[in-house]
């Protein structure tokens, strides 16, 4: 079966991706004064995949997030997460205590910026998970069902999506 | 307010159950999602709506979508396409499934909705009303106070909501973070094909 999707829903699909990945790292930065975080962020980051593979195609959604890239990542965030976590341990503090990474007895103004650090840290990691795992639970689950309708157009495509 | 939204959302869920195809109880549900999110935005709990709003309207209607392209969009012979699904012996099932369909009027699963949500309505008497601010919740010295007390001090962040995720419960968070990372190893696990193992073949 092929369907082409409606050039209109294609070049806003195309030109929206970047778009929604850049609100996604604001929704990560932004979560410590508003609304927002590493959760709601990798999320966002996913639904960008999930976008380009409604529109173009599983083939194409799998080449924006290969395989490889989000088995890997998806371990890979909850590693920077307890890592940080045992960084904090191995220089003298608690678990996850971010104060203890700018080191013993630093200064007031020091513990304040390596917490911020610590917290931007594993908000980062929590976002690499999420964004791995959403899309990896949304390819595998339309795996053998997908109607592939991207592989012949792929290479017309190929110099629209520069910048994607 | 609040209101119409509580009655958008029986009326949602209503119409969600009552549909027999899959694909339009699926965009029901999302839509539900999003009614859920404004609710909790008219509540005040914005990172609770931005939540629900990103997993539950987004990705969540993504996954039920990609799960409808297993099942088909035809609502009782959705056993019949995942027979081929090698951990389920579905035969017994979708046979199961038929039978049930042939007595659709069943009295004991109204019974017991009844009384499940008889109980639910019980648990609601003893709480405290909406943003009450004497409620135990806001009181605790220990956690309420201090949270919005000494977090801006002791963390940083001028969102408490966040101080309290990624500091006071940073250990909560992780093991979240795991959870997640596990949902997606236990799909690999089932769904996916091939594999270094071969798996497949051992079937």
């Amino acid at each position: 079966m092929k369907t082409e999707r409606s050039p209109i829903i294609r070049y806003i699909a195309l030109r929206a991706v970047p778009f929604i990945q850049l609100y996604a790292l604001y929704v990560l930065g932004h979560g410590e004064d508003g609304p927002g975080g590493g959760f709601q962020g990798g999320v966002i980051f996913a639904a960008s995949f999930v976008l380009m593979a409604l529109v173009f195609g599983y083939g194409r959604g799998r080449e924006d997030a290969p395989e490889k890239a989000t088995d890997l990542l998806a371990p890979i965030g909850c590693i920077i997460y307890a890592g940080i976590g045992l960084i904090c341990l191995l220089l003298g503090g608690a678990f996850l205590e971010y104060g203890r990474l700018a080191g013993e007895g630093a200064s007031e103004h020091a513990k304040h910026a390596a917490h911020h650090f610590g917290l931007i840290g594993i908000e980062a990691g929590v976002m690499i998970t999420v964004t791995a795992a959403m899309t990896t639970l949304f390819f595998e689950m339309a795996r053998d069902a997908h109607v592939d309708h991207g592989q012949d157009r792929a290479a017309d495509d190929g110099e629209e999506d520069g910048d994607a | 307010m609040a209101l119409l939204t509580l009655l958008i959302l029986v009326g949602l869920a209503v119409a969600a159950v009552r549909t027999r195809d899959l694909l339009a109880a699926v965009a029901i549900s999302g839509a539900y999602s999003l009614m859920m999110a404004v609710l909790w935005s008219q509540m005040n709990a914005l990172d609770v709506a931005f939540t629900e709003a990103a997993v539950g309207a987004g990705i969540a209607t993504m996954l039920m979508l990609a799960a409808l392209l297993r099942v088909g969009t035809k609502e009782g012979r959705a056993g019949c396409r995942i027979l081929r699904h090698p951990l389920m012996t579905m035969q017994d099932l979708s046979a199961r499934m038929r039978k049930h369909e042939a007595r659709r009027s069943s009295w004991g699963a109204l019974i017991v909705c009844l009384m499940v949500g008889a109980v639910l309505v019980y648990g609601t008497i003893d709480m405290p009303r909406v943003g009450d601010a004497d409620s135990p919740a806001n009181t605790h010295p220990k956690v309420a106070e201090h949270y919005i007390g000494k977090s801006k001090a002791e963390v940083g962040p001028a969102n408490i909501v966040t101080s309290v995720l990624g500091d006071y419960r940073g250990y909560d968070t992780m093991g979240e973070t795991v959870v997640i990372f596990t949902a997606a190893l236990c799909v690999l696990l089932l769904l996916r094909q091939g594999g270094p193992v071969g798996r497949r073949d051992e079937d």
